[in-house]
C-alpha cells in the first residue's frame, strides 16, 4: 500500500498546484487583467493592512515625505528647463535680426520676451540653468532612491511580522480548526496569500504614492504654466478614466470566461492524467482527446477575446496621450505666435502632459492588483482572528506525568455542539496496563486518545493523569511524557537520524541508536545506500510506508514516555512487516501504560483491558477471556475475525 | 530549448506573425513621425508666425495619430491571435504526446509534474509570446527608427546617443544581473518557509504529541529570517533602479539642451529640430527599458519550455505494431507470460525476474507477495501499460507486442489498486466500461460488485453525481464502483490489482461468490494481500522481490512453501490456519 499512500500525497499535491491562487503565473499582461479573488469588505481590510505597517510609522512616515519631495523636485525640473529651451530659442531668433533692430520688428512670439537682436545665445544665463536642473535632477534622483530603500525595507519587515504571527497563530489554533479547514486551503493562505501581499505591497504603496503625487504636482505645474492649455489636459482625465473602465469592465468579464475555461481544461487535463492507464485500457483515449480538443478550442476563443480586449488598454492611453500632444502642441504654437506663452513653456507643457496621464493609467491598471493583494489580506486576517486555544493553567510546578495513571470521569465530548460523540464515560487505565480499544470507524476510538492529550477540550466530566485534572497542566507538561504512533507516519524533510532524534531533542547519538535497534529500524537502515544519513523527501517515498512506520516507533521510543498512545500504527503495513512492528511496539509496551487502537483483534488479545466502542460510548470491557466468554459485541466481532480489518 | 519551441510552433502562424511586425511598424513610424511634426510646427510655424501651417501640421499629427491606433489596435489583435493559438497547439501537442506515453514514462514524470507542465508552464510561454507580440516586437522598431529619426533631426548630435544609449545599457545590465540572482535566491527561500510551514500543518499532531512548537517556530524564524534578508537585498536593487533610470534619462535632456544650444547658435540646427531631438531621446531610451523588462520574463518561461520541450521529446516505450495481429477469437481470455522479465533502465535490480503463468478462460490465478515485490507490475504488464524488458506477453496466443492496442484492451478489464472514478455520474462511469450498457446490465454489473445497494440508496441512483477521482464516495465504494466497471465490459481478462484490500471481509466474500458466475468463461488475474481473498484460486504466485518462490494451491503452498507459511501465519492465528 505504499504506492497507495504516495498516490494520495501527489494526489493531493497536484490539486494544491492547481487550485493556487493567481501567483505569479497565469496573471493577464503587465500584472492587469487578471481577474483575482475580490476582497469582501475593501475598506476596513485596506486600513487593518496599512495599521500594520504601526511598528515601521516613522520610516513609512520618512518615505512618504521622501516621496512626495522627489516628484516634486521632479515636476519642478521641465519648467526650469523649458527656460533653457527659451533662452536658446531667443538667441536663435536673435542673431536672425540685425544688431538694434527695434522689438516692435520682431515676431509676436518672441516680442518682449528678452530678444536682443543681433545677439546669439547667452550660453552663460544657458549654463546656469542647466547646471540648476542638472542640481535638481541628482538630488531628485538621490532622494528618490533613498525612499525606495527605506520603503523596501519597511514592506520586507511587515510582511516578516505577518508570517510571524501566521507562524505563532498556528501553535495556538485548538487541532478542530485543522480538521475543519481543507488542508490545501489552509496551505494556500499561509503561503500563496503571504507572497501575494508582499507583492502587492511592494509595487502598490511607493507607485500609489508616487502616482498621486505626481499628478498633484504636474497638475499644479501645468496651471501655473497656462490655465487654459491646462485645462484642456484635465479634459483627458475622465476620458482616460472613462476608456480604461469601459475596458477593463468589458475585458473583466472575458477574464472570468478565460479563467473558468482555463479551470475546467485544467481540470479535464488532471483527471486524464491521473487515470491515465485506466483512460488507455479502457480505450476511452479517443473521446478524452475529443473532449479536450473542444475544451481547448473554446479555451482559445475565449482567451484570446479577453486578451484582445485588454490588450486595448495601452493602445488607447497611447491614442489619447497623442491627441493631447497633438491639441497642446496646435493651441501651444497658437499662443506662442501670438505671444501670451513662451516656447520653452510648451515644451515643458508637453513633457508635462505625457507625465500627467502616465500615472492615472497606472492607477487603474493598479487597481485589480490592489483588489487581490486586499483579498488575500482579509484571509489571512481571517485566520489571524481565529478562535484560540483555552490557555496553559497558571499553575507553576504542578507535577508531570509519571506513573501513567489515566481516568475518565463522566467525559462528554462533541467535535459538532448538535452531534455529541461521547457521552458519560468512565474508565481508568492503570499504571503499566495496556488498554486496548476496539470498535467500528466512527465510534471515537481516536477521539478517546486525542482527548488524553488534550488535543480537545471536553465538554463536561474531567479527565486525571496521576490523580491531576489534565486542564490543570500545562500542555507541554502533560504532553511531554506521553508518547504517540499515529496511523498517518509523518516525518519532515531531513535525515532518519532527525527525523528519530525529533522525539527528544537533544538526544545523543547512541540513545538515538538504542531507539532504531530496539524497533527494527536499524535492520532496513543498513540496506539504505546512506545509512542514518538518507534524507526522507517530504512524501517519504524513497521509504516504504511500513519503514517510515517504524521511524515514527523509533521516534516515540525515544522520548521514554510514561504514557504511550498507539493508533492504528500497522494498518498501513503488510502483514508481514505488521510483525515486525508489533514486536517494535511490544518492546516499546513494556512496563507503560498504553492506549493501543488497532482493527487486528489477534494483535491486542493480551492486552490488560479491551474496551469495545461503538457510538462513543463503551459498550463491553473486559480481558480477551471475558470477552469472548460474555458472547457480546467483542465475541461476535472475534468470530468474524478479519470482518472489521480494514473498515472505510 | 525556448527558443526552437519558439521557432518550431510559431511557423505555422507566420502570416499573423507578419502581420504584428507590420502593424507594429506602421504604429511606430507613426509615433516617431510626431515629434518631427512638432519640430515643424515650431519651425515653420512659430518661428515665423505662420497659424495656418500650424494647423495644417496640427490636422496631420492628428492623422498619424489615428494610424498609430489603428496599428497598435491591430498588431494587439494579431498579437493576441498568435499567442493563444500557439498557446492552443502547444497544449494539445502536449496532451496528445502524454496519451501516448505508457505507464512508465507516467512514473518517470510524475502525473501531478505533467498536469503542471501542461497547465502553468504552457500558459507562462504563451504569455512570453504575448508579450512579445505587444512589446519586443516595437521595441527594436522603436530604437532603430528613434536613432534614424534624431539623427535625421541633426546628426551632429549623435554622439550623444552613442554615449546614453550604451550607458543605460550598461546600467539597466547591472542592476537587473544584480537582481535576477537575488530574486532567484529569494524564490528558494519562499518554497523553504512554505515547506516548513506545510510541515507543520501536515504533521500539526506529532508537533504537538511531542512538544515540538519551540522548536519548530525557531525553525520557522531563521527560514523567514533568511528570506527577509534576501528580499531586503533583492528590494534594493529594485529600488535603485527607476532613480538611476531617469538620472540618466534627465541628464542626456540636459546635455541635448547645452550642446544642442550651440548648434543652434551657430546655425546648424533649427529649436525646433531641438526639441524633436529630446523627444526622440525619450522614445529610444523608453524602448529600451521596455525590452529590458520584458528579457527579465525570459529565463522564467525558458525554464518552462525546457520543461514542455522535455516532454515533447520523451518517446513512449510501448510502440504500437506497425502491422498489428488479430487475436484469435477462440483463444479469446487465455493469458501467458513466458519468464518475463521487467527492469527500469539503469536499476540494479530486476522488479520482475523470469516470471512465467498461463490461464485459461474459467480459471483463477492469484499473486501474492508483501508491497514492493513486483505485484502490480505484472499486473500492468498484460495491458501492456508496461513493455516487458525480456520475454514475452500473450493474450489470445498472440504475444501483446503485436496486437492492436484497441483489440487488447478490449479484452481486459483492469480494477486498479486505488479505485480510480471520473467525474460524472455513476452510469457515465460504468459506460466507461462498455459505451453502450444498458441500464439493466448496470443494474447488474452494480449487484455483483455489490454496489448496487448503496447506488440504489442515493437520491439520484444512476444519475448520482460523480467527483473527480471519486472523492465523493468512500474507498471502499469506490473500489466497489472500480469493479462494476470492469464487471460491465464482459471481459476476457479480469485483472484485479489488490481490489478487496478495502473491503471488509464479509464483502469480500460476498463479492467473490456473485463473481464466480459471472466470469466462468473469463481468465481471473488477482492480486491481494489477504489469503483469505485468494485461498481459493486455481493456482496461486507467491513473489518476493521480483521472483516467483512458490505456486501451487492453497493447500500444497501451505506444505511446501515457506514464504507463504510467513505470510499465512502473520494473518491467521495457530489454531485458525490448523482449523481451517
Amino acid at each position: 500500500m505504499s504506492e497507495q499512500s504516495r498516490g494520495k500525497a501527489q494526489e493531493f499535491k497536484a490539486t494544491e498546484r492547481i487550485e493556487a491562487p493567481a501567483g505569479g503565473p497565469g496573471r493577464g499582461p503587465m500584472g492587469g487583467g487578471m481577474v483575482g479573488q475580490k476582497a469582501m469588505d475593501f475598506g476596513p481590510s485596506a486600513k487593518r493592512m496599512m495599521a500594520r505597517l504601526a511598528p515601521d510609522r516613522w520610516p513609512t512616515l520618512l518615505v512618504a515625505v521622501l516621496t512626495v519631495a522627489s516628484v516634486m523636485l521632479m515636476a519642478v525640473g521641465p519648467r526650469i528647463l523649458g527656460h533653457a529651451t527659451d533662452l536658446v530659442f531667443n538667441g536663435f531668433i536673435g542673431r536672425q535680426y540685425p544688431a538694434g533692430t527695434p522689438d516692435s520688428e520682431l515676431p509676436d512670439a518672441v516680442r518682449g520676451q528678452g530678444v536682443v537682436a543681433g545677439e546669439g545665445v547667452d550660453f552663460g544665463a544657458v549654463g546656469q540653468v542647466l547646471l540648476w536642473v542638472l542640481a535638481l535632477y541628482v538630488v531628485a534622483a538621490l532622494i528618490g532612491w533613498l525612499g525606495g530603500y527605506v520603503l523596501n525595507g519597511v514592506v520586507q519587515r511587515t510582511v516578516r511580522r505577518m508570517r510571524q504571527d501566521v507562524e505563532e497563530k498556528i501553535n495556538r489554533l485548538p487541532l478542530g480548526y485543522f480538521d475543519r479547514s481543507p488542508r490545501g486551503e489552509l496551505l494556500s493562505r499561509v503561503t500563496n496569500d503571504i507572497d501575494n501581499i508582499s507583492t502587492t505591497l511592494q509595487q502598490t504603496m511607493s507607485q500609489l504614492l508616487t502616482s498621486l503625487t505626481t499628478v498633484v504636482a504636474v497638475l499644479a505645474m501645468m496651471l501655473w504654466i497656462s490655465p487654459l492649455l491646462a485645462l484642456v489636459a484635465l479634459v483627458s482625465v475622465p476620458l482616460s478614466l472613462l476608456v480604461t473602465r469601459a475596458i477593463m469592465k468589458r475585458s473583466q468579464g472575458q477574464f472570468v470566461a478565460q479563467w473558468r475555461r482555463t479551470g475546467t481544461l485544467n481540470a479535464h487535463i488532471e483527471e486524464t492524467f491521473s487515470g491515465h492507464s485506466l483512460v488507455k485500457v479502457f480505450g476511452r483515449q479517443h473521446e478524452v482527446e475529443t473532449e479536450f480538443a473542444r475544451q481547448n478550442d473554446e479555451l482559445y476563443d475565449v482567451s484570446f477575446r479577453a486578451q484582445f480586449v485588454s490588450g486595448l488598454i495601452m493602445p488607447s492611453m497611447m491614442f489619447i496621450g497623442n491627441l493631447n500632444y497633438v491639441v497642446v502642441a496646435v493651441i501651444g504654437a497658437l499662443r506662442v505666435a501670438s505671444g501670451s506663452l513662451t516656447l520653452g513653456e510648451v515644451q515643458a507643457f508637453v513633457q508635462y502632459t505625457r507625465q500627467f496621464t502616465q500615472p492615472l493609467t497606472q492607477v487603474a491598471s493598479m487597481a485589480n492588483l490592489l483588489q487581490s493583494g486586499v483579498a488575500s489580506a482579509e484571509r489571512v486576517f481571517e485566520l489571524l482572528d481565529a478562535d484560540e486555544e483555552v490557555p496553559d493553567a497558571d499553575v507553576p510546578g504542578t507535577g508531570a506525568v509519571t506513573r501513567g495513571e489515566v481516568a475518565f470521569e463522566h467525559v462528554s465530548f462533541a467535535y459538532d455542539a448538535d452531534r455529541p460523540l461521547i457521552t458519560d464515560l468512565s474508565l481508568v487505565a492503570r499504571p503499566g496496563q495496556t488498554v486496548a480499544i476496539v470498535g467500528p470507524t466512527g465510534a471515537g476510538k481516536t477521539t478517546l486518545v486525542n482527548l488524553v492529550m488534550r488535543f480537545y477540550e471536553i465538554d463536561g466530566g474531567r479527565i486525571t493523569i496521576d490523580g491531576v485534572d489534565v486542564t490543570a497542566l500545562p500542555r507541554a507538561a502533560l504532553r511531554g511524557r506521553i508518547g504517540m504512533v499515529l496511523q498517518d507516519t509523518w516525518l519532515f524533510e531531513g535525515t532518519i537520524r532527525d527525523n528519530i532524534a525529533y522525539g527528544r531533542p537533544g538526544a545523543t547519538e547512541e540513545e538515538v541508536l538504542a531507539a532504531a535497534r530496539a524497533t527494527f529500524v536499524d535492520r532496513f537502515v543498513h540496506s539504505l545506500p546512506e545509512g542514518y544519513d538518507t534524507v526522507v523527501d517530504e512524501e517519504g517515498s524513497n521509504l516504504s510506508a511500513g519503514e517510515r512506520q517504524l521511524v515514527t516507533i523509533a521516534r516515540a521510543f525515544l522520548t521514554d514516555p510514561a504514557l504511550l498512545i498507539l493508533d492504528e500504527a500497522t494498518s498501513s503495513v503488510d502483514t508481514r512487516t505488521e510483525v515486525l512492528v508489533q514486536q517494535a511496539m511490544a518492546a516499546l509496551r513494556s512496563d507503560r501504560t498504553s492506549f493501543v487502537i488497532a482493527h487486528r483483534l489477534s494483535t491486542i488479545r493480551d492486552a490488560d483491558l479491551i474496551l469495545v466502542m461503538e457510538d462513543g460510548a463503551i459498550v463491553e470491557q473486559g480481558t480477551h477471556a471475558e470477552l469472548l466468554a460474555t458472547e457480546g459485541a467483542y465475541a461476535r466481532l472475534y468470530q468474524s475475525q478479519f470482518a472489521a480489518a480494514v473498515q472505510e | 530549448m525556448l527558443i526552437r519551441l519558439l521557432r518550431d510552433r510559431l511557423g505555422a502562424y507566420r502570416s499573423w506573425v507578419a502581420a504584428v511586425v507590420v502593424l507594429q511598424l506602421l504604429s511606430v513610424l507613426a509615433m516617431l513621425y510626431l515629434p518631427s511634426l512638432n519640430a515643424r510646427i515650431i519651425d515653420e510655424g512659430i518661428a515665423v508666425g505662420d497659424t495656418g501651417t500650424i494647423l495644417r501640421l496640427g490636422a496631420m499629427m492628428l492623422a498619424v495619430s489615428l494610424v498609430q491606433i489603428v496599428g497598435s489596435v491591430g498588431a494587439a489583435w494579431y498579437g493576441a491571435r498568435t499567442a493563444m493559438a500557439f498557446g492552443r497547439d502547444l497544449r494539445a501537442d502536449l496532451f496528445a504526446r502524454v496519451g501516448t506515453f505508457s505507464t512508465r514514462e507516467l512514473q518517470h514524470f510524475g502525473a501531478p509534474s505533467l498536469i503542471t507542465r501542461g497547465t502553468n508552464d504552457v500558459t507562462q510561454v504563451q504569455m512570453l509570446v504575448l508579450m512579445a507580440c505587444l512589446i519586443a516586437a516595437s521595441s527594436p522598431i522603436m530604437m532603430v527608427g528613434g536613432v534614424v529619426m534624431a539623427l535625421r533631426e541633426d546628426a551632429g548630435l549623435g554622439w550623444i546617443l552613442a554615449v546614453v544609449v550604451p550607458a543605460l545599457f550598461v546600467a539597466v545590465g547591472f542592476v537587473i544581473s544584480r537582481m535576477v540572482p537575488s530574486f532567484r535566491l529569494m524564490q528558494g527561500r519562499i518554497d523553504e518557509v512554505n515547506r516548513v510551514l506545510r510541515e507543520q500543518i501536515t504533521g500539526i499532531r506529532v508537533v504537538r504529541a511531542f512538544v515540538r512548537e519551540p522548536y519548530e517556530a525557531e525553525r520557522f524564524g531563521r527560514a523567514n529570517d533568511d528570506l527577509t534578508a534576501v528580499a531586503v537585498r533583492a528590494g534594493r536593487w529594485l529600488a535603485t533602479m527607476f532613480p538611476l533610470v531617469m538620472l540618466i534619462v534627465n541628464v542626456a535632456s540636459v546635455a541635448v539642451i547645452w550642446f544642442g544650444g550651440h548648434r543652434v547658435d551657430d546655425g546648424q540646427m533649427g529649436v525646433g529640430a531641438l526639441t524633436a531631438f529630446l523627444s526622440y531621446l525619450m522614445q529610444i531610451l523608453m524602448s529600451i527599458m521596455m525590452a529590458t523588462f520584458m528579457l527579465m520574463q525570459v529565463p522564467r518561461s525558458a525554464v518552462c519550455a525546457d520543461r514542455i520541450v522535455e516532454v515533447l521529446d520523451t518517446d513512449t516505450s510501448v510502440v504500437v505494431a506497425t502491422e498489428p495481429v488479430a487475436p484469435d477469437p477462440a483463444r479469446r481470455g487465455e493469458l501467458e507470460l513466458d519468464a518475463v522479465t521487467f527492469a527500469y533502465p539503469g536499476a540494479d535490480e530486476p522488479v520482475l525476474a523470469d516470471v512465467s503463468l498461463s490461464a485459461r478462460p474459467g480459471q483463477t490465478v492469484a499473486v501474492i507477495g508483501s508491497t514492493g515485490a513486483g505485484k502490480t507490475t505484472l499486473v500492468n504488464l498484460v495491458p501492456r501499460l508496461f513493455d516487458a524488458t525480456s520475454g514475452t506477453v500473450r493474450v489470445a496466443g498472440v504475444d501483446v507486442r503485436d496486437l492492436d492496442p484497441a483489440l487488447l484492451w478490449d479484452q481486459i478489464g483492469l480494477v486498479p489498486q486505488r479505485g480510480y472514478l471520473f467525474s460524472g455520474t455513476v452510469r457515465s462511469n460504468l459506460r466507461h466500461g462498455r459505451a453502450d450498457a444498458s441500464d439493466e446490465e448496470i443494474w447488474a454489473a452494480l449487484e455483483v460488485a455489490q454496489a448496487r445497494d448503496f447506488v440504489a440508496a442515493m437520491p439520484e441512483g444512476l444519475d448520482s453525481p460523480v467527483a473527480q477521482g471519486g472523492t465523493n464516495f468512500s474507498g471502499g465504494q469506490r473500489q466497489r464502483l472500480a469493479i462494476a466497471r470492469a464487471v460491465v465490459r464482459r471481459p476476457g481478462i479480469y485483472l484485479f490489482d489488490d481490489s478487496f484490500s478495502a473491503l471488509d471481509l464479509a464483502t469480500d466474500a460476498r463479492l467473490r461468490a456473485a463473481l464466480a458466475p459471472v466470469t466462468t468463461e473469463a481468465t481471473v488475474v488477482v492480486v491481494a494481500q489477504r489469503v483469505s481473498t485468494i485461498r481459493d484460486a486455481d493456482e496461486i504466485l507467491v513473489l518476493e522481490d521480483g521472483r516467483v518462490v512458490g505456486r501451487g494451491t492453497h493447500d500444497e503452498l501451505l506444505v511446501g512453501c515457506g514464504t507463504y507459511q510467513e505470510i499465512v501465519a502473520s494473518q491467521l492465528s495457530a489454531e485458525e490456519v490448523g482449523a481451517r
